[in-house]
């Protein structure tokens, strides 16, 4: 090592591990858990059925703060993932109960849909120049409003059920909402597709063209033009990925109910945002993890799903996640800046 | 690293305020019951229920702890049954506002013998989904009782205001309502009025009054179809017309105290929190079980004799 050069310095391995954007997550999740395992332990916290309650949580979460992670990375926010869950459960139970559709055919309509919705999404932020956070607020409102008045409209109702009556359902249960019993605990298959979905993720980040595009056009979007880089195109295909996300977790709970009813998915796209944040992902773009959003997850369904162990009351789960935030953002912000310091 | 440190002293008094005061009993093992809902307890409606549910514990010597969705989301609701179970509670007990996303979380809580009381909504579907009893008011029956005791007073043509047409217990509060005046040969005709607009609501009732002098009586199904009706009356103004509502709220109070409302039907949801504790105590303490597997907390009548103790008890949070 002959050379001086910048590039070439050798980083201490400790150094170069916290420079990583989901450490601070990590140590997060091992703290969250210890005090749950310390004061509800003996509640069933530590259970396999503890474990396995908020694993579900965790996981429905997950499959959209993965992919909402990449976005963010991109510079974007998808706001209107709360309600694409809502409307996407309500398309297939609508096709597939009220209009008789086979529930196969009635799930390749709702991506379709979803993938729609992205793509206008995408193109009207690129299109327009305006900030995503208040196309995707404006397409929010509108995908709420859109379902219930619909759903209204064509059923008289709000709430639909009677979706294991439909065409398929079993093998459609069978990949969406199977369960795996355990040890004594039921392990949801939504379990696996919160793995699968984060590794691919993160294999698409870190080890693809594509990826690098994606932190290219977060961190400065006309450079990364300038170099090549199809940014728009970028930027609407993650639209679309976040929408195709939030009606997979739509798909898997109105098979996993049974039935869906038109106010799911509320607050979830404020969530989403809250746990890829803790897993280490900066607002501004360019820089983040799509693991760290998974352990972002895990974490949330640890303290929603924890409280309930501990026997505190629920209306303390907003302040647990607030200042949970809070900390998350402190961390990270501390850590990085630790690791950038020579 | 002081600011790490500051952070996680903040949690851990939360969590460490929180649990310490559920510490003290574990040497005697306390009954522990856990209530999970879809009603909020910032809801006023709900937090009569917490209320209704804490006061028991404290009277029974039991532990409980009220879960509900920050909003109405059944998804949440049907993860913190399950987180619920795990935990393994003396006795659980639960809305059913929608029977398939429950049905799942409800056996397993059979499956571990995990004794189950479901209050306020689903009465119809409770002993099929293995709950011991429902605790809550059976809309079809309220409505009807509401229709007898309107019936009295001799009115022949009735309007029944719906702010929410698909909602199932509001339609079966007006078919309740309906089949017990033309029971006494009264007629009863339906109105749908928009809920989230106050003022297109008072205007189609004006309309529907002034189209048809006839009618005598008004029926509305809860505090957001009764204040566009309220506005409508004091426009009309014909004292002849009797007023009736569903469910109450302040200015349904004052409206009664004033003369302008007749009666308002009370589910007296206090009880909906009340009752279970103390079932489930007697069922672990003293294997007792009501043999009645539906205990009708409703109607209760609001009238201008009750109103005034009623205003107080509302005011302490126990109506």
């Amino acid at each position: 090592m002959a050379s001086r050069d910048e590039r070439l310095r050798k980083v201490h391995p400790i150094r170069r591990l916290l420079s990583r954007p989901e450490v601070g997550a990590l140590g997060g999740a091992l703290v969250v858990w210890m005090l749950f395992a310390l004061v509800a332990g003996d509640q069933g916290f530590l259970s396999l059925r503890g474990t396995a309650t908020y694993l579900e949580v965790a996981a429905e979460l997950g499959i959209l703060a993965s992919v909402v992670a990449l976005l963010m990375i991109a510079g974007e926010f998808d706001l209107s993932v709360g309600s694409m869950i809502g409307a996407s459960g309500m398309l297939l139970v609508v096709l597939s109960v009220h209009l008789g559709w086979n529930i196969w055919l009635a799930v390749v309509a709702v991506f379709i849909f979803a993938g729609l919705a992205g793509f206008f999404n995408g193109v009207l932020v690129v299109r327009t120049g305006l900030p995503s956070f208040i196309v995707t607020l404006a397409t929010l409102f509108a995908f709420r409003g859109a379902t219930i008045a619909l759903t209204r409209l064509i059923t008289g109702r709000t709430q639909l059920g009677g979706l294991q009556e439909a065409n398929g359902f079993n093998s459609a249960e069978a990949l969406f909402a199977s369960e795996l019993t355990l040890g004594g605990a039921d392990w949801p298959i939504s379990i696996l597709w919160w793995i699968l979905i984060t590794a691919v993720a993160t294999w698409v980040l870190l080890k693809t063209r594509f990826g690098n595009w994606i932190f290219g056009t977060g961190g400065d979007a006309k450079s990364a033009g300038s170099v090549g880089v199809p940014v728009r195109r970028v930027k609407v295909t993650m639209f679309i990925m976040t929408a195709l996300a939030a009606s997979l977790v739509g798909i898997i709970q109105a098979v996993t109910f049974s039935g869906a009813d038109v106010l799911r998915g509320e607050l979830r796209e404020f969530f989403a945002i809250i746990v890829v944040v803790i897993g280490g992902t900066l607002l501004t773009g360019g820089y983040g993890s799509a693991i760290g959003a998974a352990i972002g997850a895990l974490i949330f369904g640890m303290v929603r799903q924890g409280i309930v162990f501990a026997g505190v009351d629920a209306d303390w789960f907003q302040v647990f996640l607030g200042v949970m935030l809070l900390i998350a953002v402190l961390v990270n912000h501390w850590i990085r800046r630790k690791a950038l310091q020579e | 690293m002081r600011w790490l440190l500051i952070c996680w002293l903040i949690v851990l008094g939360v969590v460490g305020g929180g649990c310490a005061s559920d510490d003290a009993g574990t040497d005697t093992p306390t009954l522990r019951f856990v209530f999970v809902t879809h009603g909020q307890a910032s809801d006023p409606f709900w937090s009569v229920v917490q209320r209704g549910a804490l006061d028991a514990a404290q009277h029974t010597g039991t532990r409980v702890l009220y879960q509900a969705p920050e909003s109405f989301d059944l998804v949440t609701m049907s993860q913190l049954i399950d987180a619920a179970l795990a935990s393994r509670p003396n006795g659980l007990v639960v809305s059913i506002p929608d029977a398939d996303a429950l049905e799942a979380g409800l056996t397993s809580a059979r499956e571990a013998g995990i004794p189950v009381v479901s209050i306020n909504s689903g009465g119809e579907h409770s002993s099929r989904l293995g709950s011991l009893l429902h605790v809550g008011q059976s809309e079809y029956e309220a409505g009807y009782q509401g229709g007898l005791r309107l019936a009295a007073e001799g009115i022949t043509n009735a309007l029944c205001i719906n702010q929410e047409v698909g909602n199932l217990a509001l339609d079966e509060r007006c078919r309740g309502f309906s089949e017990a005046l033309e029971s006494q040969g009264s007629s009863v005709q339906m109105l749908a009025v928009e809920l989230g607009d106050p003022t297109e609501s008072t205007q189609r009732i004006l309309a529907a009054l002034r189209s048809d002098p006839s009618i005598d009586a008004l029926m509305t199904l809860g505090p957001t179809g009764a204040l566009p009706c309220l506005r409508a009356l004091e426009e009309i103004d014909n004292p002849e017309i009797i007023f009736v509502t569903f469910d109450t709220s302040p200015e349904i109070l004052d409206a009664i105290e004033s003369g302008t409302i007749l009666f308002a039907i009370d589910q007296q949801q206090y009880m909906q929190g009340y009752l279970p504790v103390v079932l489930l105590a007697l069922y672990h303490r003293n294997e007792n079980l009501l043999a009645h597997e539906y205990l009708q907390t409703g109607p209760g009548f609001i009238t201008k004799n009750n109103v005034g103790r009623l205003k107080e008890l509302t005011a302490r949070g126990t109506r």
